[in-house]
């Protein structure tokens, strides 16, 4: 039992503060999310340069080959730097498929891509209904000779705009399979929405899209295995986002609460402020605990869907929980763009709302229980 | 990060967890809420002291184990899981023999800390007044010296153990002339002296675990005062941080969490069994989610004190935090189960064995006891993120 970083883990993050308080001013933020990819190539190379992409690839694969742990733990620092771009969707919904579920061929054609930042990738999951379980998924895979013929209209995918490859999830007969596709295939049509954080997430629509067989991700019929795992790692990289939006939210607050007076004093010496900060820095500690410990089991290869649950569903309400305080004592200046609050307010709550709701997460933690 | 035991100690649970079946088997005890708190059994204490578990932390040359703070987690979170009775040895275990080994003298060690780890000394906690809760500094009850002995007068209240007790740890007044807080000292002392006299005081509950006591003109030998004269008050501090520390802050009423949840699935309203009710698969789901987090904070703590630190601001974030949890779990357990809940253990119909409304009483004071929240939340606020004072 150790809930401590090791020393490897707290230089990444300091090379990674380092870095991104360097690239990736608030300036910047705001400049991509207006932006139509919404990131900046220049940033994306230099984190390529650091090893970033590469970082839990293998390195047979060309990565570094470390932990979830410490990919957790640069994801919290993104989230701290609310950093836009398609790291997470690349690392996350397509290289941590790709390195469990993949043929030895498919891992040599995509790792390396992945780790030397040549590819962007996403994985096209939820449909009209914006769940992630099975139920959730009906686009259709035809067999067609040596392919198949891909349709459906696919929800809510994160940096599809600027994909190289898409994973996408449909069903073959009754089972659901995934395919890894081209996304430059004739019969793709991507939507920008226009999203509250900047977060460029997509309408994806396939129609007759031909997939090659060799295409397929693990089993014909066994893909919502793969869905089911990778919405775990994502709903886990999400917490941590979550973390580094909560820790930087707390931080700003207790710097403002320092410095501002009222009444000839710092409000930060009156109680009932003290106390609002007392239960933020509680709620960051149970989101960074519980985090962990479902980071701590899928790294492991335990069975997470408890540790998951728990900490996604509690993540979200503690991030509510807050930003609302956060707000509360920054009084009205937190409600502008002047302040750097709002970035923090924005990407949490997006990042509480992806894979998985409190309401979704509790019914699993329900049936965990045996209820 | 490492989120599991080693293969030693989930084999000390599961000795821990097989005394305690068995103990319930014999009949020594029966579960229930806040045994750690209020449930007197000598027999039972005698029985933990027999397997060496009284003082489990503490050097082998006293007759402690010298073993680790987590092996202290694992036995406390399963003694607070099956309810055991362990009122008798649970302050002394917990916090007066570490002040000892702290601040005793080496005589004083020799003298009580092989009684608390025989299970013979039940010793209760002095410090709240009438007019001293959370400001323990202006506590008023007098320990006068006079040649080798003190002389103390005054009153407690809240006296944990204080209807078990044969030991008292008293703070009181040594220098009236003295600013506040540098005029306190620490005491332990037998409770048969003359001059000491003992009222149980009756909780919301009906209980008379805690007590009042009254000190007139109680004379103790000077070797009862434990570290320095006047430093009473710093050392009181410290001692504080391990006495808001423990799972018990967080499973004090735990018996009710498994008790509801087994009634939730094996009760039917409407012929469907209640655990089916999407809503209250909710709340309860909740509750395990608002458990572990609470389970996490508190485990924190004792990583803490293994690395050798006085676990203060993690402390306090998990009594503040895991009092709130366990007044939900009451509260939610009597909405479960409706007008049921509110029937006493001796009523006809009463559901988990009474439990309810014992618990949803009781739960008004957890986050009373041992630092209220507020006063957590100050030293979270000032020590843990460095706020200004007003």
């Amino acid at each position: 039992m150790d809930f401590n970083y090791t020393e490897e883990q707290d230089m990444l993050r300091t090379m990674a503060r380092d870095f991104l308080t360097d690239k990736c001013p608030k300036t910047l933020v705001k400049e991509l999310e207006e932006d139509e990819k919404g990131y900046s190539p220049e940033l994306w190379k230099e984190m390529v340069e650091l090893g970033w992409t590469g970082l839990i690839i293998p390195e047979a694969y060309a990565g570094s080959e470390m932990t979830f742990l410490d990919l957790a733990v640069l994801i919290e620092e993104i989230g701290r730097a609310a950093m836009p771009g398609p790291y997470f969707s690349t690392v996350v919904l397509g290289g941590i498929p790709i390195m469990g579920y993949g043929t030895e061929e498919q891992k040599q054609e995509y790792l390396p891509k992945i780790a030397g930042g040549e590819a962007i990738f996403t994985f096209a999951i939820t449909e009209e209904s914006g769940g992630y379980d099975a139920d959730s998924i009906n686009a259709t895979a035809k067999e067609n000779g040596d392919s198949y013929t891909v349709s459906g209209t696919k929800m809510f995918v994160p940096d599809a705009n600027v994909a190289n490859y898409i994973l996408y999830a449909a069903r073959t007969g009754n089972d659901i399979t995934v395919f890894i596709v081209d996304a430059k295939s004739d019969g793709i049509t991507i939507n920008p929405l226009k999203t509250m954080a900047g977060d460029k997430l997509s309408e994806v629509i396939f129609e007759n899209v031909s997939v090659p067989k060799e295409n397929i991700l693990g089993e014909t019929g066994k893909g919502y295995e793969i869905v089911r795992k990778t919405v775990e790692y994502a709903a886990v990289a999400k917490c941590c986002t979550i973390i580094g939006a909560m820790q930087q939210s707390l931080d700003l607050t207790v710097d403002y609460a320092k410095e501002r007076v009222q009444y000839d004093h710092p409000i930060g010496s009156f109680q009932s402020i003290q106390h609002y900060c007392a239960n933020m820095a509680i709620d960051v500690d149970g989101t960074r605990f519980s985090t962990y410990e479902a980071a701590w089991k899928l790294n492991e290869g335990f069975p997470a869907t408890r540790e998951v649950a728990i900490a996604k569903a509690w993540a979200s309400e503690a991030f509510e929980r807050v930003s609302t305080l956060a707000h509360q004592i920054h009084g009205a200046i937190g409600c502008t763009i002047d302040h750097d609050l709002h970035y923090y307010t924005r990407t949490g709550k997006a990042a509480a709302l992806s894979f998985g709701s409190p309401d979704y997460y509790r019914e699993v933690v329900a049936s965990e229980m045996g209820l | 990060m490492d989120f599991e035991f080693t293969e030693e100690q989930n084999k000390f649970r599961q000795e821990v967890r097989e005394f305690l079946e068995d103990e319930i088997k014999q009949g020594t005890f029966q579960s229930a809420c806040d045994a750690w708190i209020q449930g007197y059994s000598p027999e039972f204490t005698r029985k933990v002291s027999q397997k060496g578990w009284i003082g489990l932390t503490w050097p082998v040359e006293y007759g402690g184990q010298g073993r680790g703070h987590i092996d202290r987690l694992i036995l406390t979170e399963e003694m607070l899981r099956y309810g055991a009775p362990a009122a008798c040895h649970w302050f002394a275990d917990r916090q007066i023999g570490g002040a000892v080994l702290r601040y005793g003298t080496e005589e004083q060690k020799q003298w009580i800390l092989p009684k608390i780890i025989a299970g013979e000394a039940y010793v209760g906690l002095g410090l709240s007044e009438p007019e001293a809760g959370s400001d323990l500094a202006s506590l008023r009850t007098r320990a006068t010296e006079s040649g080798d002995e003190y002389i103390i007068d005054g009153q407690k209240m809240w006296t944990s153990c204080g209807m078990f007790m044969n030991f008292i740890y008293v703070v009181a007044r040594t220098d009236p002339d003295a600013p506040q807080h540098r005029g306190i000292s620490e005491f332990v002392f037998e409770t048969d002296r003359p001059g000491v006299t003992i009222t149980p005081t009756i909780d919301i509950t009906g209980s008379t675990a805690w007590a009042e006591v009254f000190f007139d003109g109680v004379r103790i030998p000077s070797t009862c005062l434990i570290g320095e004269k006047n430093r009473g008050f710093y050392q009181v501090v410290n001692q504080l941080d391990y006495e808001r520390a423990g799972m018990e802050r967080l499973m004090g009423n735990y018996p009710l969490f498994d008790a509801i949840l087994k009634f939730t699935k094996e009760t039917k309203r409407n012929g469907k069994p209640i655990a089916e009710d999407p809503l209250i698969r909710q709340k309860l789901a909740q509750l395990q989610i608002e458990f572990e987090v609470g389970r996490l904070l508190t485990y924190k703590v004792v990583m803490v004190m293994e690395e050798g630190h006085a676990p203060n601001v993690e402390a306090a974030k998990a009594k503040a935090y895991s009092t709130a949890f366990e007044r939900r779990l009451a509260s939610v357990t009597m909405d479960i189960l409706g007008q049921y809940g509110q029937l006493w253990a001796e009523s006809k119909y009463a559901p988990i064995t009474g439990m309810g409304p014992h618990s949803y009483l009781a739960s008004t004071g957890y986050s009373l006891q041992a630092g209220t929240s507020e006063v957590l939340r100050n030293v979270i606020a000032a020590r843990g993120l460095g706020l200004p004072n007003n």
